[in-house]
């Protein structure tokens, strides 16, 4: 189930969706792992947006991370980094992240009720 | 934080942002001594005397003077809880070493948790930075080193897919060792 003939076998699989979707317009998905954000579950958030990314084959997406943003009480947050836009999301469990990709990364249309205002 | 693998992960956060490389994180469970050690070193820019004095001082986190880390005066903390303690040694331009101790069995220690979660955190979102892992438990190990999973992967090392088929593959290697998760 998990042999090295296994990882080569999805590599090229990978390899031949990546060809197929080259040039697509990137969207990148920021997560903040600071302490705060590490300790409020930002590493559950990374893991949810990978698995979504990976299992809807969302190729146009780049998930990166950035430390500590100063708005510890509101962690997990993500930032989505689109040819639009930036918006920063607060509290972003799982399920949000889930949400937020889905609704605004595929569907455009930002979440208003959990985005961080300034 | 409710697992010592999310300060495994907060404490890999520090080498990346200290430039590091190569992070090697270790785990050795010695039952029969009773103890759970973790080592986490890198590559990195290292620490001033200075820096590294008041990043282990007791009374670091009652200081308002300036800001300060979070980190590594929490798991400190966490740590001489469990009757044990954490040391750091640095040298600028070398690289760091923090070592953190537990008696295995105390009641207050957080459980190991999910390495699989956090290395695959780690290999998600950090390009240039191989990881070096080591779990001991009593006369048995699992090792992961990212540069021969990336020789294999041939460049596609960060696509998700295969960064979940690595999640699956450490937890299932955690499983087998049967030390804590
Ligand atoms: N591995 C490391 N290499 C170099 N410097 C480090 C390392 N770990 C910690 N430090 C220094 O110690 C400081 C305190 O770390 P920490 O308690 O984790 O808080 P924070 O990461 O939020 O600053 C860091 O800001 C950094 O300057
Ligand atoms: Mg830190």
């Amino acid at each position: 189930m998990k042999t090295v003939e296994d990882l080569r076998k999805l590599r090229e699989e990978v390899r031949q969706m990546t060809k197929l979707r080259e040039g697509e317009a990137e969207v990148r998905v920021v997560v903040g792992m600071g302490t705060c954000g590490i300790a409020a579950g930002a590493r559950e958030t990374l893991g949810a947006l990978v698995q979504e990314i990976a299992e809807q084959g969302l190729l146009s997406v780049v998930v990166t991370q950035t430390g500590c943003l100063g708005l510890c009480e509101r962690e997990p947050i993500v930032e989505v980094n689109a040819p639009d836009g930036r918006t920063l999301y607060a509290r972003v469990t799982p399920e949000r992240a889930r949400r937020i990709l889905r609704q605004h990364v595929q569907g455009g249309v930002a979440i208003e009720d959990w985005v961080i205002r300034n | 934080m409710e697992e010592l693998a999310l300060h495994i992960l907060d404490l890999a956060q520090n080498c990346i942002a200290a430039g590091a490389s190569e992070i090697a994180i270790t785990i050795i469970e010695d039952r029969a001594a009773n103890r759970l050690t973790i080592t986490v070193a890198d590559d990195g820019r290292g620490m001033e005397p200075e820096m590294l004095q008041s990043v282990t001082d007791p009374f670091f986190t009652t200081r308002t003077t300036r800001r300060v880390g979070l980190g590594l005066p929490l798991l400190q903390a966490a740590a001489e809880l469990c009757a044990g303690g954490l040391t750091i040694v640095s040298t600028v331009g070398r690289g760091t070493t923090v070592r953190v101790e537990f008696a295995h069995d105390h009641i207050d220690r957080a459980p190991l948790g999910s390495m699989a979660d956090t290395l695959a955190a780690i290999l998600a979102v950090n390009f240039e930075v191989e990881v070096v892992y080591r779990h001991e438990v009593d006369d048995r190990a699992f090792v992961f080193d990212s540069r021969e999973l990336r020789e294999i992967c041939e460049g596609t090392m960060q696509h998700p897919k295969i960064i979940l088929w690595l999640k699956e593959y450490i937890a299932l290697q955690e499983r087998l060792l049967g030390g804590e998760q």
